[in-house]
């Protein structure tokens, strides 16, 4: 266990392995503007898609013309539903979306027709060009209401995509302090910089090649082949750059219209949302409207948990059944209930489709027990961090769902981390102005600017939940290069920024003592590698090449001790070389393999997890728990409503950091999502329809916005994981916004019961 | 119409521009220089930030036309040869890179803040690259990695 400052990485006496920080092999690239995203990508005779979608909520379609469209010189093709050669439905877990909308639209921005044309602006006059004809129907525009019986059906078999109840214990025992609140979240949105994109170019084999960036190629190529209905090996999945993700790249986007395009025109097409069409063109995090009652003793022990959580899903199902999971069986946070009583509803509603973003329902319901836990405190007259230090679960406890905790469970002890970091300076009355809320476009010096600090912890599973056959495959070749040896590491998991590509290139160098290792393109000529979602790459994917590597050392030992006459116990790979226990060379691996190439294809699954009985929400639903807390200090304007975000201090558990300076760009970034939810980020939607499809009007934290982080790293091994890891990508996400506005109320002593918290909410005039 | 720009030191033409299209369509699209992002495409992210005349600017809001006969720097003209700029070798070492869409925008914007004021405080630093989004790193190695290069450009003097 260590506690790690953010100063810039020492770049000296790397040994690029395991523990260590090496440079990111897409660095350069990245930096020169020569790495190759989706929307980068070009070929001399390709030709452009738009997507015409949906302006209203709820319609159905009485008819569509495409001959206005078709007519226009430079269009070569204008595709509705009619034009789908397969099934024409996608989904992640329920295929309930129609790739082009057949005979109803059931939310603004689903997508209607297609258009291929010379010019991505000819193309966008055509599809204007194309006569629909809507007949608008009622629109279910309200998670609770879509609940309701007598609401109109968003789909046939009505609005409920999920519940998911949870009981344990005894059944609503009284207790001497009650405290309650009902909470809101706003709908987030990933806003990944690089659009959507891809490039689709049609096979002499009548298959299709796609060049798309993505989370999951292997999930996009099963959608892909059911809407094309073509053969998997006739649909052939190359990542392109990704720029970020964040959960909004699980779902396909552009994916089937652009090979239907390509496959229709002969020719390689390629589609570019631009940012308004992003944000109709991927799902987003749920909204949630959640009412929380805990029941404890005079001490602040807790003896009851209820909480009824409704998540939004909007007019598809996308990943809304296991964000149900999470915000369900992880609702009442990280502490020991000894009764429960939790329902968790997914729903379909009109309103844009909700799935996947970083931290995944556990982020919507930790605002609620977060602020429940402060309310708790303040009544039993105790320290907000003590109370949750007496009720945090320790390894060995078992949570909501009756799941033991087997590994590293420091609640109290992330919490007196995080408390015992150093506070900022108290503020000073001569401060410069750009230290005040609202910057130098404040309109006051500060006079009615307070300060207020606020706590949160959380816990978020990592990777796939309740029965899910969560695995992944690594390829791994050893071969002699230019007289050196060469490993290639080739998996199908997902780079989208995190740095994957950096860690399998660490594994490979620890488990082989080769230092050269190329990262393979990652393509669907591998077997899957599983999501980039639930912080699971470092441990599945990690997994899969650790034990693909361990395979080709097997191999590459037995030949060194058939051919040196040694025993096999006694050698070891270093530094390119086969060693021997005395730390001798015993033989060189150019020499050892020559011209042969040794090669192991491995698939690794994690220890399965359960389904969660469907009566009583109790098993094994997790396969393991990662940890964080945040410390928060602001400085709120009460006269204008604006807060400057002081101090946003961590400490997280990450039980062993294969590359501690990835690891702290983690927990930075997932720091910053969290905070932008609670102070900034919200689609609007009203009526069904969102109001803010800009980078105008949707606003994301700036570098004026991000104070620097303190933050303490904690690195409990989990004995079941490989090395020891544990998933890292999204526990800060969850409890930095918690935390905010914890210290928010704290600083105004404002109830905040939604988020984001806007100006009028601070000032009490909205 | 046809545009020709000076464009990382080479005279460069497009012919059959659309006079709706933007500098940073023709750079991506008829000069193979994809390397200024295309984000938001209206000035919010900072992403296709590049020079011209010198000046840095978001692409995505010069037409075409406006850049005729004008000299264009981009990510691309940053380093000399294989050499990068000591701003881009900071945001590689710094562990400012993550999915690196922002990068290209942030380098030529750091690049331009370092030109002017080669000793930049924090708070001259944000202010600076206040109009960059980055939605992976939360900015603060973005922060390191600028006061690394200027401390690196100070020491090679």
């Amino acid at each position: 266990m260590r506690a790690t400052s953010t100063a810039p990485a020492d770049t000296t006496a790397r040994t690029g392995r395991i523990g260590d920080s090496p440079l990111r092999p897409d660095g350069v690239p990245k930096v020169t503007g020569e790495f190759a995203y989706a929307s980068d990508l070009w070929l001399d005779d390709m030709i452009w898609g738009v997507t015409l979608r949906s302006p209203h909520p709820h319609a159905r379609i009485r008819s569509i013309d495409v001959g206005p469209a078709l007519a226009m010189a430079g269009v070569y093709a204008v595709l509705t539903a009619d034009d789908v050669p397969g099934r024409n439905r996608v989904g992640l877990e329920y295929d309930d979306q129609p790739a082009l909308a057949e005979g109803v639209v059931r939310y603004q921005g689903e997508p209607v027709a297609i258009v291929a044309a010379d010019h991505p602006e000819v193309a966008r006059q055509a599809a204007k060009k194309i006569v629909v004809d809507y007949e608008a129907r009622p629109a279910v525009t309200d998670g609770r209401a879509a609940l309701d019986p007598s609401a109109p059906k968003v789909h046939d078999d009505g609005n409920l995509v999920r519940h998911l109840t949870i009981r344990k214990g005894e059944p609503l025992p009284g207790a001497p302090v009650v405290v309650s609140l009902d909470f809101e979240v706003g709908m987030q949105d990933q806003a990944f910089l690089g659009p959507e994109s891809g490039l689709a170019v049609p096979a002499e084999d009548g298959g299709v090649d796609l060049y798309v960036a993505t989370q999951w190629l292997h999930v996009d190529q099963r959608q892909v082949c059911q809407a094309l209905g073509l053969p998997p090996e006739k649909v052939r999945l190359t990542l392109a750059g990704v720029g970020g993700a964040f959960g909004g790249r699980e779902d396909l986007s552009m994916h089937v219209h652009a090979c239907l395009l390509a496959m229709h025109t002969g020719k390689p097409v390629k589609m570019v949302y631009n940012r308004e069409e992003s944000f109709f063109g991927h799902v987003h995090r749920h909204p949630a409207a959640m009412h929380y009652e805990y029941g404890a003793d005079e001490e602040g022990r807790l003896r009851y948990g209820k909480a009824e959580i409704v998540l939004d899903g909007g007019a598809y199902a996308s990943s809304t059944a296991a964000v149900v999971g999470n915000a369900g069986s992880m609702g009442l946070g990280p502490y020991r209930f000894p009764s429960v009583e939790v329902d968790c509803y997914g729903v379909y509603t009109n309103n844009p489709p909700c799935g996947a973003m970083r931290g995944f329902g556990c982020v919507q319901a930790a605002f609620a027990h977060e602020a429940l836990m402060d309310e708790l405190a303040d009544r039993v007259g105790k320290d907000r961090v003590e109370v949750r230090q007496l009720n945090g679960l320790r390894e060995g406890d078992e949570n909501i769902t009756g799941q033991a905790i087997d590994s590293a469970a420091p609640v109290a002890e992330l919490l007196a981390r995080v408390r015992d970091l150093p506070m900022p300076p108290p503020p000073d009355k001569r401060r410069d102005l750009r230290d005040l809320p609202g910057g130098v476009a404040n309109t006051t010096h500060g006079e009615g600017v307070v300060r207020g600090v606020g706590y949160a912890v959380t816990y978020k599973n990592v990777g796939f939940s309740e029965g899910f056959d969560d695995y992944s495959t690594a390829r791994v070749r050893m071969e002699v290069t230019g007289g050196e040896p060469v490993v290639t590491v080739h998996t199908a998991a997902a780079e989208v920024g995190q740095g994957l590509v950096t860690v399998e290139q660490q594994i490979c160098r620890t488990e082989l003592g080769v230092d050269k290792v190329v990262v393979h393109a990652k393509d669907t000529q591998v077997g899957s590698g599983g999501s980039t979602s639930a912080s699971r790459q470092t441990y599945v994917t990690g997994g899969a090449v650790k034990a693909a590597c361990e395979a080709v050392r097997r191999k590459v030992l037995d030949r060194a001790a058939a051919t040196t006459g040694l025993p096999l116990t006694e050698l070891r790979l270093d530094g390119g070389k086969v060693v021997a226990a005395t730390g001798e060379v015993v033989i060189a691996l150019a020499e050892l393999l020559g011209t042969d190439v040794v090669e192991e294809t491995v698939e690794w699954r994690h220890r399965p997890t359960r389904r969660l009985d469907p009566a009583t929400g109790q098993g094994n639903a997790h396969v393991q728990y990662a940890f964080s807390a945040h410390r928060a200090v602001v400085d709120v304007d009460t006269e204008l409503g604006l807060v400057k975000v002081v101090a946003l201090d961590t400490a997280q558990d990450v039980g062993k950091a294969i590359n501690p300076a990835a690891v702290i760009g983690q927990i930075q970034g997932g720091t910053a999502q969290g905070m932008g939810l609670a102070l900034m980020e919200e689609i609007v939607v009203e009526d069904g329809k969102i109001r803010n499809p800009s980078f105008t009007d949707y606003l994301i934290p700036t570098i004026l916005d991000m104070p620097r982080m303190k933050i303490a790293i904690l690195e409990y091994a989990d004995p079941h994981a490989p090395y020891g890891v544990r998933g890292v990508g999204e526990p800060s996400t969850i409890s930095s916004g918690p935390a905010v506005a914890a210290a928010i109320r704290q600083a105004t002593g404002r109830a905040l019961r939604r988020v984001p918290i806007r100006p009028e909410h601070i000032t009490g005039t909205g | 119409m046809r545009v020709t720009t000076t464009v990382n030191g080479e005279t460069r033409q497009a012919d059959d521009v659309w006079p709706g299209e933007s500098l940073l369509y023709v750079l991506r699209e008829r000069m193979g220089l994809p390397g200024s992002k295309n984000a938001c495409e209206q000035g919010e992210c900072g992403s296709c930030t590049v020079y011209l005349d010198g000046v840095a600017v978001c692409a995505c809001l010069v037409a075409a036309g406006q850049a005729e006969g004008r000299d264009v720097v981009t990510v691309e003209g940053l380093a000399t040869g294989d050499a990068l700029h000591p701003v881009q070798d900071c945001l590689i070492e710094a562990g400012a890179v993550q999915c690196g869409f922002c990068t290209p925008g942030l380098a030529v914007a750091a690049h331009d803040l370092l030109a002017r004021n080669p000793q930049p405080s924090d708070p001259e630093i944000r202010e600076a690259l206040a109009g960059n989004l980055c939605r992976c790193t939360g900015y603060e190695k973005v922060l390191d990695a600028v006061r690394l290069a200027a401390e690196r450009m100070a020491a090679t003097q």
